[in-house]
Parts: structure tokens; C-alpha cells; sequence
């Protein structure tokens, strides 16, 4: 289990809780998508994964060499080029000088940038630019990847693509991914299982598995869709006044 | 293991409408190459296409007509006679000084001696300021005990220091230089610290992800993030070791302290030539254009063009 979640806790100063009781396990190789409304603390929740904010209560199992991380927006530096970002992410994980350039265009063409490499983060298209952001959060060559909804702030057609390229690049590298995600459609397209996590405090309701059927299937899966959306706006209605 | 090990080249191809039809809730392409080929198409669609670098001849063209408009309206107005012609010289006048002083070797003297001792003092300052400003916008104690020292000396102007220096030095090299460092350094240090201030947090967030030690992050994540900030702190830095350098040279004359371009100034004055005078402060202005045009303006441009900062901006 590269990660188990137990009664985790968090609230910030005297504030009310904003994460509340957390139970989750995650299995190696695994791909979950967490789901929420705004204010779920689903960031928080990562974060705290990741090791960047500690716990409130509770206790939390994680890979000791900690997690790989990627960003709603690329947050590639603008002073590198691709590959220099690429290579960046080697250095400080302490790869050789030789071996990081083999292994960047490696990464490069994971994420079919191959040519692309020498282009700056502004020359390039945001699908891109997250595009090298991957490739850069697999450079960290760790078996726990987690996405803080990277493709937020994407057009339609681009995500629709990314999402096929996340899938391929899941299978062929057999990572364990947290995917956090505020749109349904999102976490059914990608995830093997969707938990669902309910708003202030944050809390895992509900969790669905999703098969390779719903992959295929477009009704199975709008169906679910449906059914998750629906357990979600209930979850929403709690809060209003 | 994902449950579910079946490839996805080998997945069972739809119908292309139902595809079109549920785009965003099931696998939209056919396996690898397919994919492959709709990125591409689509990183070409949105990729800028690349510009070509011409010789822009208005960037070279308008600064030369704005110099030629203003010597003749100098000239203009010399020639209306309102002043007397030795408190007021015209544009020849002055060539002619400065053509005498190239033949006596005192021009060339005067711009080598303070040349040479405006770039190494202020190298000297880069490298005694940049540690330093690093040190103060990274540890937070350090900065609250000495920021407002430091901005506070940026306000001080660095001729205050001349008599201290004359009195500690004598009239030395060390009394020109001591004054370059107490102009060039606070604001270089200055220029660090807000280009570090000006840092998106999420940059730091990233190099802490990503493992960063405290020295690769200082060295390889704050600092060139800074370096736009830091680059116009080189640039005050630079303007300031000059002018402080010529405030000490006009004012300290004599003893070790070389014939420099502030001597020259001060020799002018001194002599009542108003040709000399003109002269010096000409040269002085031209040294301080050329840095700028050589120096800081392609290495600034150069920055900026490479971060895609330089859309719409009017250099």
C-alpha cells in the first residue's frame, strides 16, 4: 500500500476543520481520481500527501521517498527551455550530467515533444506546456505521482486529448496516480476509482470503481457520470441555507 | 499493477460517430500513432509560427535624428548670440576643445582612467552585493535587522562619503573606490532583494517538489527567477558607481588620484574654460550611453525576449 490515509485531520489555527476524519487506501499502480466541490479541501488533502503541509490528527503511510508532484498550471521556469526543465528536475534528484540529457529526450518523447525540447515555455501551447510539466514530474522517478488538476485550465479538445496521453503514459509506466479534479466527467474518464470527498470539512463520502467497460462504453459511463454528479450536488445542497 | 493491463493500441476501435458523440467520456483516439498525430496537429495549430529577427533601422535611425535635432537647435541658439560666446560655446567650439585634448593625450587619459576605475569598482561591488542581497532576501532575521540600513544608504547620497574617505584614505585610489562601493552596492542589493520579492511563489513551491537543497534552490531556482529584478539593480548599481566616481574625482584632486574625467571637469572650472567644461560633461554622458547601449541594453533584451516578456512593449 504506497499510501494509507487514517482519520487524517486538518484544520488551520483556531478555524473550523478543514479536512475531517480521511480514510483511504491507495494501492501501488492504482489510479484514483478525487473528487469535490470547491472547499473540500482536495488540495489540502495532496498537499498534506505530499508532505509540503503535515497533519492536524490522524496518521498517514506514504512512499519514503516522498511523492512527485504536478500543478494546475505548468509552473515550468521561463528561464529553461523544455528540456532544461526536464534536466532540472534530474539534477536535483542527482542523475549525472550525461545520463540527464538521454533521459530527458527520453521524456520528451514519452510525451511525443521529441522535437520540441529547444522551445522556451512561452513558444509553447498551454496542452504543451503541461505536456513537459508530466514529463518533468515523471524526471522525479517516483513511484507516487500527484495532480492537483492539471488540466483545468486546458480547452476542451486539448484535455479530451491529454486524457488518452495520461492513460497511455499510467499503463506503460505503472505509476500509482491521485488525480484531484473537480469535474465528474474528468474523474470517470480517468480514474479506476472515484472518491468522492464532501465540502467543509472534507470528508470521503462515497467511492465508485470504474472498469475497463465504462472506458469503451460511452452510456455506461455517462450513466455513472450521472450517478456521481447527483451523490455530488446532494453533498452541495447540504450547504445551503 | 493497474487491474486492467489490456493496452491501449489494442483497444477495441468504435464507430467514429459514437467517438465524436461522447468525446469526453470514453478513450477519444485509436491507439498510439493516432494519438500522436492529433497532438501534433494540434501543437501546430497552437503554436505561434516562428518570427524572423530583422534589423529594425527606426531603433538606430530615430536616436541619431533626435541627437541631430537637438545640436542644432544648441547651435540655433548660440548663434542668436544671447550669451556671451565664452559662458555659452557652440557645438563647434566644443568639438574643436575636444579635438585639442585628443592631441595632448588628456581625453584619451581622462575616459581610460575613470573607465577603468567605474567597471572595476563596480565589478567589485557585484561581487561583494550579490552574496549579500541573496543572504538578506533569503533569511528572514538578517533582513528585518538590516533592510532598512541597506535602504537607507541607497538614499544617502555616496558624495556624503567623500570628505569621511579623504580624511581615512588621503587622496588615494582607495578614497575613489571606497565612494564607487557605498554608491554601487546598497543598490545593487536593493535591486536583489525586490527582484527576489517579485518571485511567483509557485516557483519555490516547485523547487521544493522537485528536491531542491537550500543552495540549488538560492542558486538555481531565486536566483534567475530574480534575475530581471537583479539585472535593473546592475543597471543602478552601474549608474551609481559612475556618478559617484565622478563626484569623488571632481572633488578629490591631486595626490595618487589619477587624471580622470571629473579631474578634467574640475580643471575646466578652474580654468574658466567653458569649452573644457563642456567637454567633460559630453564625455562623461557618452560613456554612460554606451554601457547602456552595449552593455545592459542586448543583455536585457536578450532576457526578456528569451522569457517572452518583450510582446508589446515599446523597446
Amino acid at each position: 500500500m504506497p499510501v494509507v490515509l487514517e482519520h487524517l485531520g486538518k484544520r488551520f489555527g483556531d478555524g473550523a476543520p478543514v479536512l475531517d476524519d480521511v480514510n483511504a487506501n491507495i494501492a501501488k499502480g492504482e489510479f484514483v481520481a478525487l473528487l469535490g466541490a470547491s472547499g473540500c479541501g482536495k488540495s489540502t488533502l495532496l498537499n498534506i500527501i505530499a508532505g509540503l503541509e503535515a497533519p492536524t490528527s490522524g496518521a498517514l503511510e506514504v512512499p519514503s521517498d516522498g511523492a512527485a508532484f504536478m500543478f494546475q498550471d505548468a509552473a515550468l521556469f521561463p528561464w529553461l527551455t523544455a528540456r532544461e526543465n526536464i534536466e532540472l528536475a534530474l539534477k536535483f534528484r542527482g542523475v549525472g550530467k550525461s545520463e540527464r540529457r538521454t533521459k530527458a529526450q527520453e521524456l520528451l518523447e514519452l510525451v511525443h515533444l521529441g522535437n520540441a525540447g529547444d522551445k522556451r515555455p512561452h513558444e509553447l501551447s498551454g496542452g504543451m506546456r503541461q505536456r513537459v510539466s508530466l514529463a518533468r514530474s515523471l524526471a522525479q522517478d517516483r513511484q507516487l505521482l500527484l495532480m492537483d488538476e492539471p488540466f483545468a485550465a486546458l480547452d476542451a479538445i486539448t484535455r479530451d486529448l491529454l486524457h488518452d496521453e495520461l492513460e497511455r503514459i499510467w499503463k506503460e509506466t505503472g505509476r500509482t496516480i491521485v488525480f484531484v479534479t473537480h469535474n465528474v466527467r474528468e474523474a470517470v474518464r480517468l480514474g479506476q476509482r472515484v472518491l468522492l470527498l464532501s465540502s467543509r470539512p472534507g470528508r470521503v463520502v462515497q467511492e465508485w470503481a470504474v472498469t475497463e467497460e465504462h472506458r469503451t462504453d460511452a452510456g455506461l459511463a455517462g450513466q455513472l457520470t450521472g450517478v456521481i454528479t447527483a451523490r455530488l450536488r446532494e453533498e452541495i445542497r447540504r450547504h445551503a441555507k | 499493477m493497474p487491474s486492467n493491463p489490456t493496452p491501449l493500441a489494442e483497444a477495441p476501435s468504435e464507430p467514429a460517430e459514437s467517438q465524436h458523440i461522447h468525446a469526453a467520456l470514453t478513450r477519444t483516439s485509436t491507439g498510439r500513432e493516432d494519438l500522436r498525430e492529433l497532438e501534433s496537429g494540434l501543437d501546430s495549430l497552437q503554436s505561434d509560427a516562428e518570427r524572423k529577427h530583422r534589423i529594425e533601422w527606426s531603433r538606430i535611425l530615430l536616436p541619431v535624428a533626435a541627437l541631430v535635432v537637438l545640436v542644432l537647435v544648441w547651435q540655433f541658439y548660440v548663434s542668436l548670440g544671447v550669451k556671451r560666446r565664452d559662458l555659452v560655446p557652440g557645438p563647434l567650439d566644443v568639438v574643436t576643445q575636444m579635438g585639442v585634448l585628443w592631441n595632448e593625450g588628456k581625453l584619451q587619459e581622462a575616459v581610460w582612467t575613470s573607465l577603468q576605475r567605474g567597471l572595476a569598482g563596480f565589478l567589485i561591488s557585484v561581487a561583494i552585493a550579490t552574496p549579500v542581497g541573496l543572504l538578506l532576501a533569503q533569511v528572514a532575521p538578517l533582513r528585518r535587522a538590516f533592510g532598512p540600513l541597506i535602504s537607507g544608504l541607497q538614499v544617502l547620497p555616496s558624495v556624503a562619503w567623500v570628505p569621511a574617505a579623504i580624511i581615512w584614505f588621503g587622496l588615494t585610489d582607495a578614497t575613489v573606490y571606497f565612494v564607487v562601493f557605498m554608491g554601487a552596492i546598497p543598490s545593487i542589493i536593493n535591486g536583489l532583494i525586490s527582484g527576489v520579492d517579485q518571485i511567483p511563489p509557485q516557483y519555490r513551491r516547485v523547487g521544493t517538489v522537485l528536491g531542491a537543497s537550500r543552495l540549488q534552490m538560492a542558486l538555481q531556482v531565486i536566483l534567475p527567477a530574480a534575475l530581471p529584478g537583479y539585472l535593473g539593480g546592475l543597471k543602478q548599481g552601474w549608474a551609481f558607481s559612475w556618478r559617484s566616481l565622478m563626484a569623488a574625482e571632481i572633488i578629490a584632486v591631486g595626490g595618487t588620484i589619477g587624471f580622470g574625467l571629473g579631474s578634467l571637469l574640475d580643471q575646466g572650472r578652474i580654468l574658466s574654460d567653458m569649452t573644457v567644461v563642456m567637454s567633460a560633461i559630453l564625455l562623461i554622458l557618452a560613456v554612460g550611453i554606451l554601457i547602456e547601449l552595449l552593455v545592459f541594453g542586448p543583455i536585457e533584451k536578450r532576457l526578456l525576449r528569451r522569457r517572452g516578456l518583450l510582446a508589446g512593449s515599446t523597446r
